[in-house]
């Protein structure tokens, strides 16, 4: 009983300094883009702007209040889902956003689907074959393909199969608007494969180290000397110890695609949030600069939270010491 | 190796007797590796062709050869790769591109390894409040991703180098304070520690001399890891657009105009793109040398 209680104090703790850790990126967020630069309203409109329309723009921004009331009416905008209007498109940010958000999600989603079971695979296979030419060969690649920035590997694959070599696929994405990302499944295949190739080689690592040292430990030694058939010993003394540090990377990856899809969808023109990030930093939108950093960094903290809560709910050994 | 058991004689030791005495360097057996060597051979001419491949440019960084994206043979000057999206030699703009990335990306890991290394070592050391406080704030830095808060840092004041490094560098730093705080904890319990303490020395010299020769092997190979990531994000930035001058040459703002040229003339994304990988593949060959050295020499560590 005592036992289930460490658990959730520990989540508890956990969530809490997830969402303090929230506020104060919101804080940082703010004060940074908001506060710092003299005047907003003159960055926006340009140096020559006459003194009527600038004053017009402070008071629509609402910049003649103080920085506490702005920075809690822009906080409660985002959390009640409402932050406000784009300055460069003039039009309320989720209206600009929101297909966006569904097209980055599905690239995400998709990366994620493809590249974990198959690093999982990857990563144990590479562990029960240890040392072999095959684990060598994979181990080595893997530590080339990590080495190489987003950009250069999606340049690569657009060298190889769209532009020369293979004209298979398609250089840039062509989803039609309020059609949905899965009506360009082809145009989804490179961005997918960038993002895969970026995470594989981290998460099959960890898999491998992981797996390599469990099947080494006194345990799973005890689990055959008793007589217990292989696939039970990996299935059920082996791969819940394993699947610690798994979680940890997984997240991680999760988190680096929030980053990783600022250069992919820059590369392959896709229409997702992290080239509308791009763009509003080009053209200094600051609402939507905030709001797109806020929800990156969002999907950040939450993935890393939920990777250490499921890694103390999943490894035995970390379960009952937190009593 | 065999010099690191300690021997009888060393029951009350000089903290001078340490210092000269420190674990066989991780560098030197790394560099016994032939990862290691094919990283550097590499990382050694790449980092020849940035700094000094301007000198024997056929063209002038911003000279017009002919119209943009012509293959080899259809430019008005004579080039060996063909024009660039503005007209410019694409072997030149190359020649031309490594410097600005190569320097800021080790300005910006040195940075963060300074930083890092004596907030690490200071965490480590002192334990208790102050090691809270200083790991929760590398913890809040590290909830934005890197890129993120180059893009924020952008958008206030524009794609200046200086704050590019800088922000580049100050993102990094808890990634290696973690790093060698990890590293610095279980050394602040050996008995040399205690030796030090006991004949007073002062805390700068107990965290240079004892502390820091003892994690060397760590920092060593995060240091490396993040000089590889430092390239990519520096040159990644490039790539999104952001530069200081939009006209000078560097090889991921080419990358980024040259794309859509490539079916005319691929060359000016092609040389980018393989030096940027061989430079990352280089680092990223040294870096798992290091890493290979470094475990070697805490396993014989552990044993003694």
């Amino acid at each position: 009983m005592s036992n289930n209680r460490g658990v959730l104090r520990f989540i508890a703790r956990r969530l809490l300094l997830g969402v303090l850790t929230l506020f104060i990126v919101s804080l940082v967020v703010f004060s940074a883009t908001q506060l710092l630069p003299s005047d907003p309203a003159q960055a926006i409109l340009g140096r020559d702007a006459n003194a009527v329309s600038t004053a017009a723009l402070r008071t629509k921004l609402g910049l003649d209040h103080t920085a506490f009331y702005q920075y809690t009416h822009w906080l409660k905008g985002i959390v009640t889902g409402d932050p406000g209007d784009s300055f460069n498109a003039r039009q309320p940010i989720l209206d600009y956003i929101g297909d966006r958000v569904v097209n980055s999600l599905f690239l995400l989603v998709l990366a994620s689907v493809i590249s974990i079971p198959l690093s999982l695979w990857l990563g144990s296979y590479c562990a029960r074959k240890r040392d072999t030419t095959f684990d060598t060969v994979v181990s080595n690649a893997m530590l080339a393909v990590a080495s190489l920035p987003e950009f250069v590997v999606g340049i690569v694959l657009i060298l190889l199969f769209a532009v020369r070599g293979f004209k298979w696929l398609p250089a840039v994405s062509t989803i039609g608007i309020g059609r949905g990302p899965w009506s360009d499944m082809q145009g989804m295949v490179l961005p997918t494969a960038v993002l895969v190739l970026g995470a594989v080689p981290y998460i099959s690592r960890v898999v491998r180290a992981s797996m390599i040292e469990v099947l080494e430990s006194d345990y799973i030694e005890m689990a055959r000397l008793k007589g217990a058939p292989e696939s039970v010993v990996l299935r059920r003394h082996a791969l819940p110890n394993a699947l610690g540090p798994v979680f940890q990377v997984i997240a991680l990856n999760i988190a680096y695609f929030a980053a990783g899809v600022i250069i992919v969808e820059a590369l392959f023109n896709y229409p997702g949030i992290g080239g509308a990030l791009r763009d509003a930093v080009r053209v200094r939108d600051i609402p939507v600069i905030q709001f797109l950093v806020m929800v990156l960094a969002t999907v950040y903290v939450v993935t890393n939270l939920a990777a250490d809560v499921a890694t103390v709910l999943v490894t035995p050994r970390l379960r009952t010491r937190m009593q | 190796m065999t010099t690191l058991a300690p021997t009888p004689t060393d029951a009350v030791p000089e903290a001078a007797e340490f210092v000269g005495r420190r674990p066989p360097g991780v560098i030197r057996v790394a560099v016994h590796m032939w990862r290691t060597r094919i990283g550097l051979i590499i990382v050694g001419l790449l980092v020849a062709l940035a700094l000094f491949g301007r000198y024997i440019a056929p063209y002038g960084e911003r000279e017009a050869v002919g119209l943009p994206f012509k293959p080899r043979g259809q430019t008005r000057k004579p080039t060996w790769f063909g024009s660039a999206n503005v007209g410019h030699d694409v072997w030149t703009r190359f020649l031309y591109g490594g410097k600005p990335i190569l320097i800021s990306a080790v300005l910006a890991t040195l940075l963060a390894l300074v930083l890092g290394t004596t907030i690490g070592l200071i965490a480590a050391y002192n334990r208790g409040r102050l090691d809270d406080v200083l790991m929760r704030i590398m913890d809040v830095i590290l909830a934005l991703p890197q890129i993120i808060m180059a893009l924020i840092v952008i958008s206030m004041f524009g794609a200046s180098t200086k704050l590019i490094v800088l922000t580049v560098g100050l993102s990094t730093v808890p990634r290696i304070a973690r790093v060698v705080r990890g590293a610095a904890v279980s050394v602040v319990e050996r008995d040399f520690v205690a030796a030090a303490e006991s004949l007073g020395e002062s805390r700068f010299r107990i965290l240079r001399s004892e502390l820091l020769p003892n994690v060397s092997g760590a920092l060593l190979v995060e240091a490396n890891l993040r000089l590889t990531f430092s390239i990519g994000l520096i040159s990644g930035i490039a790539f999104l657009g952001f530069t200081a001058d939009p006209g000078a040459a560097n090889w991921g703002l080419m990358i980024n105009e040259n794309r859509k040229g490539l079916a005319p003339n691929h060359w000016g994304v092609t040389w980018p793109v393989i030096a940027i990988a061989l430079l990352t593949i280089g680092t990223g060959l040294v870096g798992d040398g290091l890493a290979r050295a470094a475990a070697g020499i805490d396993r014989v560590k552990g044993e003694s």
